[in-house]
């Protein structure tokens, strides 16, 4: 049957769907407000201005976002090989021993500048090497990965606390976690910038890592839609079938981007780890290779798209967490209830309003969808 | 003038900005077969979704039996006995004929007396207008044709004093062909209306009393079948003269470029889809492969383009041997000289999803032309899009659009321009024109022919009859996994169709 409906101009496609989306979510999110007897107009005051409205604020925020660009980059760079990645949030978490192995060896000897490039390939290699064993196992014996890789979240989980509770923690110490890291792994924060543009800021812990999350969206971008490497995980992503015809081999490609996107998870751990804790410490992933699966559907796969989503992401974090400071009657549960319909709205019926908006562009600018013939079942 | 089953009046139906219908005035008269012919994409599924209710119009009446008709579902098309026969059968595989039958007409929890009912309802059916099938059989074991007379009487059940058909010979062996025609003659004596979408424009004439033409969204004329001819028809659809048979001189064969011997392959089932199959092909030659779907055609093009397992056997190119294990390199075929064009060209040959220029190098994107170190040279990639778009006529020629918005006969020539621009010397193409329309045929098949008389070797498969008689200069006739025959390209349409039902093999191996 044919698509009944034509194309939208890029604009529409990538800014003002997900806007409509996104204000959808958050008048469904305002009538919870009102449910439990706020006024959701304060609340929504409350969650922008505590996200955005001092340096603080933002500086946390971008914290938040530089951990969601890493796992959404690395859940999208798998579904454009048409794989469904659910591992990132034990891949990040298993990174977390590397990093550890490195900053706790270095830190006392080298500066951060020589422990941080160590620390950046010991955690995506993890990462990758933990992705690595799913990928093999969806390639040459046809395990679905999707099943692989939440059964490695938790082993990678079981890993982690038997390390955190017993070889990685200080004799005598009674947190599972190790021993805090001296100058040599600690990164610097980025707060300054900030403060370049007047805001001010008590301590948060944006760091060096928001760079380096950006300088790994630019090169996804490089790698998916510029080189020979992402145009066969392209083609195989939407058609396994035009992959074997073009040559392309399953085994091959299957693992490769599944470590690579191993390793983008992996590299998320940095931005907690050094840059913020300063040791590694239980589950201090905490959901947010979960929320990589939102942002990079948000962010329709897109870096650009998966930044911006990411900073939305870490505005609901942020925001939210002062929302619930704020008002008492709003609990921590009810901004992750926000943030489910966030992810509802803008994932999950991304399409809902779709036809509506192409109908009433073609209404009003026929030229503006202008899409040549219908496509599909012929006539 | 017998009175009017279906008035069509101003239809009007947009997606988006494309006028899939406009302004369409259609009047099918009662008791006739009435025929409706265009290329892909001129609105004939359109107008029959309205009519059956899948779209709605944006503007326009329909009259059923002369009074106004609203038709939102297709259970108010079925309501006012429209019935619709889909190119692409709707029906349960692993259920009988008779619960396919009720299927949705059910009445009773524990279905006892809607089977009764059923089964009387279609002894009935069956004794009035031949159409024999045994209502305990299950579908997945019917031939094709019986499946199709199955969606006859399903329609016939609830009632249809009217039938659409959707492309129905486009899976039938020419025999089941013709006994479809009967069984339509027998239903309009019987006082029933069939209305047939078809591009077969023989079909037409062979079976309709009226013919309506569409191009482009619009009906463009309406003639009685007996006052018209199949050029004329032609000339409408496309809008000007059309060459429906491709003139070309005589082969020159050469030397053996692909040669296949006792090559059998079976299915992930383990049943065996091609049978001891063994031919040559030469330069200089188009050897076409005639059969009906599913007699292992598909399987034989696959395996001789390393993409299939083979049991055994052996495929040799230019004297060096094809890996037939499965894991051969596609590239590496590539490079050796064999082109294919596959026969799916949605999931195979093409990324829907891609934009054009990206799927003008789909499998030569190993080539250092379209490289630079690791990344793509986007510039030489476009200037190559853009070249094989002037030389095929690829329309609309933007590079940049997605290929999900070409037509079938553009999507093809895509595919064509990529592979036989590579200049190989042994091009193995499958359904060169399926869901192609008619001005894109003709194209298609001179490029194919010119390969040929350049020296190449080209071996078509296609389930058009016409096709292979106009494009071969030798016809190989599968059926059931087996070459069955061979004959030259002068074979009568009666001749090749026997072979094709397997009644000259069978009658061989008794």
């Amino acid at each position: 049957m044919s698509t009944p409906y034509a194309k939208l101009p890029a604009w529409a496609d990538y800014g003002l769907i997900p806007l409509i989306n996104l204000s959808v979510a958050f008048i469904v999110a305002g009538f919870v407000v009102m449910l439990v007897g706020e006024n959701p107009f304060r609340a929504a005051v409350i969650l922008v201005e505590g996200a955005f409205g001092k340096g603080t604020g933002i500086a946390f925020t971008l914290f938040y976002a530089t951990t969601f660009i890493f796992t959404g980059l690395s859940v999208a760079v798998a579904a454009h090989c048409g794989l469904f990645n659910i591992g990132t949030e034990g891949q990040a978490y298993i990174a977390g021993l590397g990093i550890a192995i490195v900053c706790l060896s270095f830190d006392s000897t080298l500066p951060w500048w020589l422990t941080f490039p160590l620390a950046i390939v010991a955690s995506a290699l993890v990462g990758a090497l933990w992705a690595l064993i799913p990928a093999y196992l969806q390639a040459k014996r046809g395990s679905h990965i999707v099943i692989t890789t939440i059964m490695f979240n938790f082993i990678a989980a079981s890993i982690m606390v038997y390390l955190l509770v017993g070889p990685l923690k200080p004799a005598g110490s009674q947190a599972p976690q190790t021993r805090n890291f001296l100058a040599g792994a600690e990164l610097p924060k980025l707060n300054w910038i900030i403060e370049l543009f007047g805001a001010k800021i008590r301590s948060a812990p944006l760091n060096i890592c928001f760079l380096l999350a950006l300088v790994m969206a630019f090169l996804v971008w490089l790698l998916i839609w510029r080189t020979k490497l992402g145009y066969e995980m392209r083609t195989y992503g939407h058609s396994p079938k035009a992959a074997r015809y073009a040559g392309i081999s399953e085994t091959r490609i299957i693992i490769t981007a599944m470590m690579i996107s191993g390793a983008l998870a992996g590299m998320m751990a940095l931005n907690p780890v050094m840059g913020d804790q300063h040791n590694v410490a239980i589950d201090f992933v905490s959901g947010a290779g979960f929320v990589g699966i939102a942002v990079a559907l948000m962010g329709r796969l897109h870096p650009v798209g998966i930044v911006l989503a990411a900073i939305l992401f870490g505005m609901l974090y942020q925001g939210g967490a002062e929302l619930a400071f704020e008002m008492p009657a709003i609990s921590r549960d009810m901004i992750v209830i926000i943030q489910g319909l966030v992810i509802l709205f803008a994932g999950a019926l991304e399409h809902m309003f779709r036809p509506y908006i192409q109908a009433l562009f073609a209404s009003f600018s026929p030229k503006s969808v202008g899409m040549q013939a219908i496509n599909g079942k012929g006539a | 003038m017998a009175q009017a089953a279906i008035e069509l009046i101003g239809i009007n139906k947009s997606f988006g900005a494309v006028r899939a219908n406009r302004d369409i005035n259609l009047e099918i008269a009662r008791g006739t077969i009435h025929g409706i012919v265009g290329e892909n994409g001129a609105g004939k599924s359109t107008l029959m979704s309205i009519l059956y209710g899948f779209y709605q119009a944006d503007s326009g009446e329909i009259r059923v039996g002369g009074k106004p008709a609203s038709i939102k579902t297709p259970n108010d098309a079925i309501a006012l006995g429209i019935g619709m026969v889909h190119q692409h059968f709707m029906l349960v595989d692993n259920f009988s004929v008779l619960e396919n039958i009720i299927l949705g007409a059910e009445t009773d929890a524990l279905l006892k007396s809607s089977i009764a009912k059923a089964r009387s309802e279609l002894d009935r059916l069956e004794r009035e207008y031949g159409l024999e099938v045994d209502p305990d059989a299950i579908i997945e074991e019917l031939p094709v044709g019986l499946q199709q007379r199955v969606e006859i009487l399903k329609a016939l059940y609830r009632g249809a004093e009217i039938l659409i058909l959707d492309e129905p010979t486009g899976v039938l062996t020419p025999a089941e062909a013709d006994h479809l025609f009967r069984i339509l003659r027998q239903l309009k004596e019987q006082g029933k209306t069939v209305v047939l979408i078809t591009h077969k424009l023989r079909e037409i004439m062979a079976i309709t009393d009226t013919v309506s033409v569409m191009r482009q969204g619009t009906m463009v004329a309406t003639r009685e079948t007996r006052k018209t001819t199949v050029e004329e028809l032609a000339e409408l659809m496309v809008g000007r003269r059309v060459l429906l048979r491709v003139e070309k001189g005589e082969a020159e064969a050469g030397a053996v470029k692909l040669a296949v011997k006792n090559l059998t392959v079976r299915d992930s089932r383990g049943v065996t889809m091609v049978d001891d199959v063994s031919f040559d092909l030469r330069a200089g030659e188009i050897v076409g492969i005639a059969g009906v779907a599913g007699n292992g055609q598909s399987e034989l093009l696959e395996a001789i383009s390393g993409i299939r397992h083979a049991v055994s056997g052996s495929v040799m190119l230019e004297g060096k041997p094809i890996d037939l294990t499965g894991k051969a390199d596609p590239g590496e075929l590539r490079d050796r000289g064999l082109a294919h064009v596959p026969e799916d060209r949605h999931h195979v040959g093409l990324v829907l999803a891609f934009e054009e220029n990206e799927n003008s190098i789909l499998g030569y994107h190993d080539d250092p032309r379209y490289l630079r170190g690791p990344f793509l040279n986007i510039d030489a990639i476009m200037a190559d899009a853009r070249d094989k778009i002037e030389k095929y006529d690829i329309r609309p020629g933007n590079p940049r659009l997605k290929t999900a918005n070409f037509s079938g006969g553009n999507q093809q020539k895509i595919v064509l321009a990529r592979e036989i621009e590579q200049d190989p010397g042994v091009l193995i193409v499958g359904q060169p024109t399926r869901g192609v329309d008619v001005g894109a045929i003709e194209f298609i098949h001179k490029r194919l022919i010119a390969m040929r008389d350049q020296g190449k070797a080209v071996l078509v498969v296609s389930v058009e009859l016409d096709e292979i008689r106009s494009l071969s200069d030798r016809i190989l006739v599968m059926f059931a996994g087996r070459i069955v025959g061979e004959r030259g390209p002068e074979a009568t349409e009666g001749e090749l169709g026997l072979l094709m039902a397997g009644v000259e093999h069978q009658e061989a191996a008794q």
